[in-house]
């Protein structure tokens, strides 16, 4: 028997070297809690960050992107002016919604609309994870399992329907850090919510975001989540989005990534309960070098559901997309009907993209399509444009409006949805 | 008003050579047809002088108002007055048709150094222009030309050009996929733009449009160059009698 000694990056080494001064830190003793964190840490000690042997990360290797890692947050003595930590994007400031403030992973009840909450929406704390995130393989999870400072969790009570969304603004700032929300959002019976999560803070501080957000749903629930990734130029992103859905729910999410120099955004769906509706979505608007992944693995468990994933990439510059969609039809899960679109426009001889959708079906009578296009902007219809007075760059821009659009447009709440096509514009103007 | 000198044109790898010396003049007001069998390069004309990227000019010139054009970027000659009715409109899905309109014309408007156009009026030329051509609000906002049908993305065409005002209008091969409602329709949008000051230059394969938009001129082409050029009259002979003279005339 040989005994491995694995060469630990910069990275891993300080991941390692970090957790006994936060576990020893932590203030609360809940032995529960405790324990899950120690065995998630444990996890991540054996595996070590994720890397292009890793069929999940493939086309993105953590383990060479991710050169250093800044402490927890948490423990950091950082007393930060917030307006110049980090600054909403424009586009959403003037949404209307109820806001749920996190800042360094952290709730902050000041800054948040708790005392106004319509009926029917709590809003508390957990110091603890209450699970694992029931993907104790996956070494980003692990590290939020360990390191994570505090559980938000929303409730909607059975019943109610809220038009008006939640906002949950997760801001980071000060010097490089490393945070790790945790948000569970419970919706009840009947009950319809509109959440969006933005996350945002500075431009050229390297820290990382390393979040998880957990939903389950009763049965006929509606929910509408949109993700916004704003992160500073320098930011990691890892998030995860993990959902089990009820019968009889309409589910829809999106996920918005302009941020971050490396993002990687996972979303594990289980269906559970038949006749639910599920929509993916996204749009990934990318220049310089930034490097964004999405993966999704979409678990048809029962028969009688739909799922429809659509996302577009728009590559500028030497960036990076990467989409990895998986529809997974269990033996039971008959009459699934499933499609997944994956298009990128690349605009540069130095962009790519990587496209990896899989289908695995192991029942006979369903209906699943994939399709994946990546090339440039068609060269006819942008002459057609510029033949009717659009110079170049707005043509190139109203083309790509339309093409990102089109991912967005599958937003339900019409505010989320006009604020998204605003942030598109925004990028395109800083374009030109 | 046009002249084309001497216009020599090749596909842009140089696999093959278009134009041999094209000579025309289209002066200001004049409406010229343009015949010729396929293959003559008639199409690429139209696209050449719109500017259309992938073909390499050898030799010669195009001058619109004495100014030469091929310098230009497709639209710096759009916003000179060029306008080409394209033979197949392509469909740009979610790009709404009014979107497109306004950003057009107020591309126009910019590069003539005036201030955008005001929603109001913009809704108000619109409309105005398309009751005229018979194109319903439902396709206005639609995106552009995304399941229209062949004569409603031609009339399609012909609203862009009653908004932008050119002073050159290319039609090529406008006729084509027509029945013949929608070619009375396209033609009477064509016959009410005419004016001392527009020119057209009408490309088709038959003589049956000239009936409905009546020529000054007409020249017929043939291997890349214009090889007889007439009045109208010139359009029904060959209609009676084909290419064949004119074609053997070139080689």
């Amino acid at each position: 028997m040989t005994i491995i000694t694995p060469i630990r990056t910069q990275a891993e080494a300080a991941y390692i070297s970090q957790f006994p001064a936060f576990e020893a830190g932590l203030t609360t003793r809940d032995p529960a809690g405790l324990k899950l964190r120690r065995a998630a840490f444990e996890r991540f000690v054996a595996l070590g960050l994720p890397h292009r042997r890793i069929e999940p990360y493939h086309y993105t290797d953590v383990r060479a992107l991710l050169r250093e890692v800044a402490g927890p947050a948490v423990h950091a003595k950082h007393t930060v002016a917030l307006p110049e930590m980090a600054v909403l994007p424009s586009a959403l400031s003037a949404l209307e919604a109820f806001k749920i403030v996190l800042v360094n992973g952290v709730l902050d009840r000041a800054r948040s609309d708790l005392g106004r909450l319509p009926e029917g929406v709590k809003v508390h704390e957990e110091a603890e994870p209450a699970v694992d995130g029931g993907l104790a393989d996956d070494p980003m999870i692990a590290l939020n399992t360990a390191f994570m400072t505090g559980r938000v969790v929303i409730t909607i009570e059975a019943g109610i329907k809220l038009d008006t969304p939640l906002h949950l603004q997760s801001m980071i700032g000060g010097a490089a850090v490393a945070v790790y929300p945790r948000v569970t959002l419970e919706v009840g019976k009947g009950a319809a919510v509109t959440l969006v999560e933005s996350h945002f803070g500075p431009d050229g501080v390297a820290y990382q975001n390393n979040s998880l957000v957990e939903i389950v749903a009763g049965d006929d629930a509606k929910i509408d989540l949109v993700r916004v990734n704003a992160h500073g130029k320098a930011a990691a992103d890892f998030s995860t989005l993990a959902v089990t859905l009820g019968a009889s729910n309409v589910f829809n999410a999106h996920s918005f990534v302009t941020g971050g120099a490396l993002s990687r955004h996972q979303v594990f769906l289980r269906l559970e309960g038949e006749h639910s509706v599920v929509t993916l979505s996204g749009a990934m608007l990318l220049n310089a070098r930034q490097h964004a992944d999405t993966t999704l693995v979409v678990d048809h468990a029962v028969p009688n559901c739909q799922s429809r994933e659509h996302f577009a990439h728009v590559l500028d510059g030497e960036a990076t997309g990467v989409f990895q969609g998986k529809i997974i039809v269990r033996p039971l899960a008959q009459k699934t009907d499933g499609k997944m679109m994956s298009r990128a426009v690349v605009l540069t001889d130095g962009a790519t993209m990587n496209n990896k959708p899989e289908l695995e079906i192991f029942a006979d009578d369903v209906q699943c399509g994939h399709g994946a296009t990546v090339g440039a902007l068609d060269e006819d219809l942008l002459f057609y444009l510029q033949a009717r007075g659009l110079p170049k760059t707005e043509a190139e821009a109203l083309m790509l409006q339309a093409f990102a659009g089109e991912a967005v447009a599958m937003i339900a709440h019409d505010g989320v949805r006009e604020a998204l096509d605003g942030a598109i514009d925004a990028w395109l103007k800083e374009r030109a | 008003m046009l002249e084309i000198k001497n216009l020599h044109v090749a596909i842009e790898d140089g696999s093959k050579k278009i134009l041999n010396g094209l000579t025309l003049t289209v002066h200001r007001g004049e409406v010229a047809a343009i015949m010729g069998p396929n293959g003559s390069g008639k199409s690429t004309l139209s696209y050449v002088i719109a500017g259309k990227p992938g073909y390499e000019i050898l030799d010669g010139e195009i001058l619109l108002e004495g100014e030469n054009i091929l310098e230009m970027e497709p639209d710096q000659r759009s916003a000179a007055g060029v306008f080409l009715a394209f033979q197949y409109p392509l469909e740009i899905p979610g790009v709404a048709t009014m979107t497109f309109l306004k950003a057009a014309m107020n591309a126009h408007l910019r590069a003539a150094g005036s201030d955008e156009i005001k929603t109001p009026d913009f809704m108000k030329r619109v409309r105005k222009a398309a009751d005229d051509l018979g194109i319903s609000q439902d396709m206005l906002k639609r995106g552009l030309n995304v399941g229209f049908s062949g004569g409603e993305k031609k009339r399609m065409e012909i609203l862009q050009m009653a908004l932008l005002e050119p002073r050159i209008c290319i039609l090529d091969e406008t006729d084509s996929g027509l029945d013949i409602d929608a070619l009375k329709v396209v033609s009477e949008g064509v016959n009410k733009l005419r004016s001392a000051d527009r020119s057209f230059l009408v490309i088709t394969h038959y003589q049956r449009l000239l009936n409905y938009i009546v020529p000054d001129t007409v020249h017929v082409m043939s291997k890349g160059r214009v090889v007889k050029s007439g009045g109208k009259e010139l359009a029904l002979e060959l209609e009676a009698n084909g290419y064949a003279d004119y074609v053997s005339d070139a080689a």
